[in-house]
C-alpha cells in the first residue's frame, strides 16, 4: 500500500512537471518502485526485468533523445477536459472489469485448474529443471518464447533501419555542403 | 570526465559483479528466478553503463557495433536451429528430447541452447539500440 501511494505520487509528479529531464528521472523511480512491488508479489524475475529495462536502459536511452531534443516540454494548447473524460471513463470499464475477478490467492481458479497443476507435477520427471517458471517458458511454451525473441528481434531491426538510414543521410548531405 | 574520479573507480569495482550477476542468472536459470531475457538484459546493462562513464568510442573498441547486429539475428537463429534438429531427427519441431541419449539430458540441453539465444538476441538488441541513439550528433 505504501509502495502504491508512492507510485501515485511520483505519477501526480510526471503529470505537473514541465521539465522532461525530471520526468525521465521520475519515469525511472516509477519503475523501481513497480520492481519492487513485483519483488513483494514474489515475481523476482519480472523485478529484475523491471528494474534493468524500466529502470536503467529505458532511462538512459529517454536521456540520450532528450539530448538530441529539446528538455521543456510545451504548454497545452487544448483544454485537458476530453483527455480526462477517456482516462475516466477507460479506468471505470477496468475497475468494474476487475469485480467480476475471483479474490486474490484463492486456490480453485480457472487458471489453477487447467494446464498449471500438471506443469508443476510433471516438470520434473519430464524436463529435469527445478525452476518451473524455466521450464514452461523454454520447453512447455517453446513456440511462445520463439515468437518473444522474434518480437525482440523485430524491434532491433526496426530502430536500427529507422536510426541508420537517417544518420547516414545527414553524413551525405553534410558531405554535399563541404564538397 | 577527469575529474569524476569516484564514479570511475567504484563503478570499475561495480562493473564485473554486474556482468557476474547476468552470467549466474543466465547459467543458473533452471535452479534459481531467471533466464535468458533478464540475462541479456543485465548484460546490455552492464555495456551501457561501461559506454556512460568511460565513453562511447571505448566501448565501441570492446564491442564492435557490428558484432551487436551479427548477435542479433543469430540467437534467433540459434533458438529456431535447436527446432530445426528436432525435425531432421524425425520429432515434432522443438522437441529437445532428442538432443541427447535420454529426455531429461536432452530437454537440459535444448533449454540450455534456446536461453543462449534469447541471451544473444536479447543483448545484441538492447546494445545496438543503445548504439543508434548515441551514436547520432545533435543535428
Amino acid at each position: 500500500m505504501v509502495l502504491l501511494t508512492l507510485m501515485a505520487a511520483v505519477v501526480i509528479g510526471i503529470v505537473r512537471v514541465r521539465n522532461l529531464f525530471s520526468v525521465v528521472v521520475l519515469g525511472g523511480i516509477y519503475s523501481f518502485l513497480m520492481a519492487t512491488v513485483m519483488l513483494v508479489l514474489d515475481a523476482v524475475d519480472v523485478a529484475m526485468t523491471e528494474a534493468a529495462v524500466g529502470a536503467g536502459v529505458s532511462t538512459v536511452l529517454m536521456l540520450s533523445v532528450l539530448y538530441l531534443t529539446k528538455t521543456e516540454e510545451h504548454v497545452p494548447q487544448h483544454t485537458p477536459i476530453v483527455p480526462l473524460f477517456v482516462a475516466i471513463v477507460t479506468g471505470a470499464v477496468l475497475v468494474y472489469g476487475t469485480i467480476d475477478k475471483p479474490a486474490f490467492g484463492i486456490a480453485d481458479t480457472p487458471m489453477h485448474n487447467h494446464v498449471g497443476a500438471r506443469y508443476l507435477e510433471q516438470s520434473i520427471p519430464e524436463t529435469g529443471v527445478p525452476n518451473v517458471v524455466t521450464s514452461v517458458l523454454a520447453s512447455y511454451r517453446g513456440f511462445d518464447t520463439l515468437g518473444e525473441t522474434t518480437v525482440i528481434f523485430t524491434a532491433g531491426i526496426g530502430v536500427l533501419l529507422l536510426m541508420k538510414r537517417r544518420s547516414r543521410k545527414v553524413d551525405r548531405s553534410s558531405d554535399e555542403e563541404q564538397g | 570526465m577527469r575529474l569524476d574520479v569516484i564514479i570511475r573507480v567504484s563503478i570499475k569495482v561495480l562493473l564485473p559483479f554486474i556482468l557476474m550477476f547476468g552470467l549466474y542468472v543466465q547459467f543458473h536459470g533452471d535452479y534459481g528466478p531467471g533466464g535468458g531475457f533478464q540475462a541479456g538484459v543485465v548484460a546490455a546493462a552492464t555495456v551501457i553503463l561501461y559506454a556512460i562513464i568511460f565513453g562511447l568510442a571505448p566501448t565501441k573498441r570492446i564491442i564492435p557495433p557490428l558484432m551487436v547486429e551479427i548477435m542479433i539475428p543469430l540467437g534467433v537463429l540459434i533458438f529456431a536451429g535447436v527446432g530445426v534438429v528436432g525435425l531432421l531427427v524425425g520429432e515434432s519441431y522443438l522437441n529437445y528430447s532428442v538432443l541427447a541419449h535420454d529426455q531429461i539430458h536432452g530437454q537440459e540441453w535444448g533449454i540450455f541452447l534456446v536461453e543462449a539465444g534469447v541471451f544473444v538476441t536479447v543483448a545484441g538488441t538492447m546494445v545496438a539500440i543503445f548504439y543508434a541513439f548515441t551514436g547520432r550528433g545533435r543535428s
